[in-house]
């Protein structure tokens, strides 16, 4: 705490002229200068919290299809898929990264597989809420026109499942944004490793400037993606 | 390095296993956190939740309070806690609100959502027969929402388990410490070390998952009512001859 003080104190020393680094020097909460003198630790914090984000979230959403698929089909597949999902769920986020360590090291490929793993328990049972909820009449109409199986699955009960399916997607980005603050621990948390040093070194302006764009990256994932599910399901919206 | 075998050998350590840094104590520690934070959290969001689905309002306002709870990251808050003066700051207090605070989204979404979901011809029958608000939810609502509910505190409960471990991170209390101690401060990581305070954390969390769904299996009235049905159907002694005949009401 006193060193950083000191480097704080002798950059504001600098610019003694300007009334906003002043803010550093006091360690203030809500510090402009914070934010333009570290605009390119920003940058790189939110490109990797995007990238470990986005990834884990696409493989999730990859690794989820077939395993709803095959779940809605097959009773066996459906209790093993949900038994084994809902027990990796209930693993602590901390403990989950750190399990996979031993097979891909510390990399991000360690945050994204754990990431990956906790959006798959949230995408797979939407899903196949989604794909339970097809009407039977549907089904059957369309077994009626001569539909093949897959033709089934991609042109009927994807597009109906789509509704609860992107629900899903939803609750998981959102999730995964905050989650992924926690693989500081391995050092790859994107705005994560900047609440860890934040606190390290006694900067209040860096603990809050993260935090706050946190929550509104992962609020931002969420309108996105309810936008995505409006413009995927026009038949849903009412006049 | 054979990561397996040096992780045995961390378990079977027995230095490991007594003190203040033992598993004992920290398994303790982190039950400890984890009933208070969660019993306080119960206290705020069940009734709540129970009167919001009783009365039917409030359905925007507890989704979004689930919502922000998903948004927040554990870190986030646990490390603006720990900036602020006391009580707070790297405190026992800090730890519990933090704990608490992000208990309550899950306690609360869940179980307004089994309240939404709880048959509305059952409780129109209950309003038919004359009961008033409070009875409808005491003796209707109350028992059919009573699996949700335990559901809902289930995921509450896995959720502080996870929370307390991540804050060790901050040099709170609990089995966390078993990793966080083992990364860092002095260069390197302690592998073995970190694995085997992993499996702690994850088995304690299974292990709080499987208690609270045996817990919810055990209070749930609307299954207790039927196994005694069921009981009292197969001591009877009319079970070798004609089925019973349907009473006259």
């Amino acid at each position: 705490m006193p060193v950083v003080g000191g480097v704080l104190s002798s950059v504001a020393g600098v610019h003694a002229s300007s009334a906003s680094q002043n803010c550093l020097a006091r360690n203030d909460w809500i510090c402009p200068a914070y934010v333009t003198s570290r605009s390119s630790q920003l940058v790189d914090a939110l490109g990797e919290h995007l990238y470990l984000t986005v990834v884990s979230l696409l493989l999730g959403i990859v690794v989820s299809i077939p395993l709803a698929v095959l779940a809605h089909r097959f009773r066996k597949a459906r209790a093993l898929t949900v038994g084994v999902t809902t027990t990796l769920y209930t693993v602590p986020s901390i403990a989950l990264f750190f399990l996979i360590i031993p097979f891909l090291g510390l990399t991000a490929a360690s945050v994204i597989l754990g990431l990956a793993l906790y959006s798959l328990t949230i995408l797979v049972r939407n899903l196949l809420v989604g794909l339970d909820g097809v009407d039977p009449e549907v089904v059957d109409a369309a077994t009626g026109m001569g539909y093949s199986n897959l033709k089934m699955l991609w042109s009927v009960e994807l597009p109906l499942a789509l509704p609860s399916a992107i629900g899903g997607l939803r609750v998981a980005a959102v999730s995964t944004v905050a989650l992924t603050t926690v693989g500081a621990v391995i050092g790859f948390g994107g705005f994560g490793n900047l609440l860890v040093t934040g606190v390290a070194s006694n900067f209040h302006a860096q603990v809050l400037t993260a935090s706050v764009i946190c929550v509104v990256l992962a609020f931002a994932f969420d309108l996105l993606l309810l936008a995505l599910q409006r413009a995927l399901t026009p038949w849903r919206r009412t006049a | 390095m054979n990561i397996p075998a040096e992780v045995v050998a961390w378990f079977a350590d027995g230095s490991h296993w007594s003190g203040a840094a033992g598993i004992p104590a920290l398994l303790g520690e982190h039950l400890a956190l984890t009933a208070a934070s969660l019993g306080i959290a119960c206290a705020i969001a069940l009734p709540v939740a129970l009167w919001l689905g009783h009365t039917g309002r409030g359905g925007v306002l507890a989704v979004q309070i689930g919502n922000i709870g998903r948004a927040v990251p554990t870190l986030a808050l646990l490390s603006i806690l720990l900036f602020l003066p006391p009580p707070f700051g790297r405190t026992t207090l800090s730890a519990l609100i933090a704990f608490t605070l992000f208990a309550i989204p899950v306690l609360l979404t869940n179980t307004y959502v089994g309240m939404r979901e709880v048959d509305p011809a059952a409780v129109d029958a209950a309003k038919g027969m004359g009961m008033s608000g409070p009875e409808v939810l005491h003796k209707v609502e109350l028992p059919l929402v009573t699996p949700a509910l335990m559901n809902a505190v289930r995921q509450g409960a896995v959720q502080v388990v996870a929370t307390v471990s991540i804050a060790a991170i901050f040099a709170f209390g609990g089995l966390g410490r078993i990793i966080t101690r083992a990364t860092g401060a002095s260069g390197g990581f302690d592998v073995p070390q970190i694995i085997a305070g992993a499996l702690v954390i994850a088995v304690l969390a299974i292990a709080v998952d499987l208690s609270f769904a045996a817990l919810g299996r055990v209070v749930d009235p609307v299954a207790r009512a039927r196994s005694r049905a069921s009981r009292a159907a197969r001591s009877s002694p009319s079970r070798t001859g004609a089925p019973e005949p349907a009473p006259v009401s």
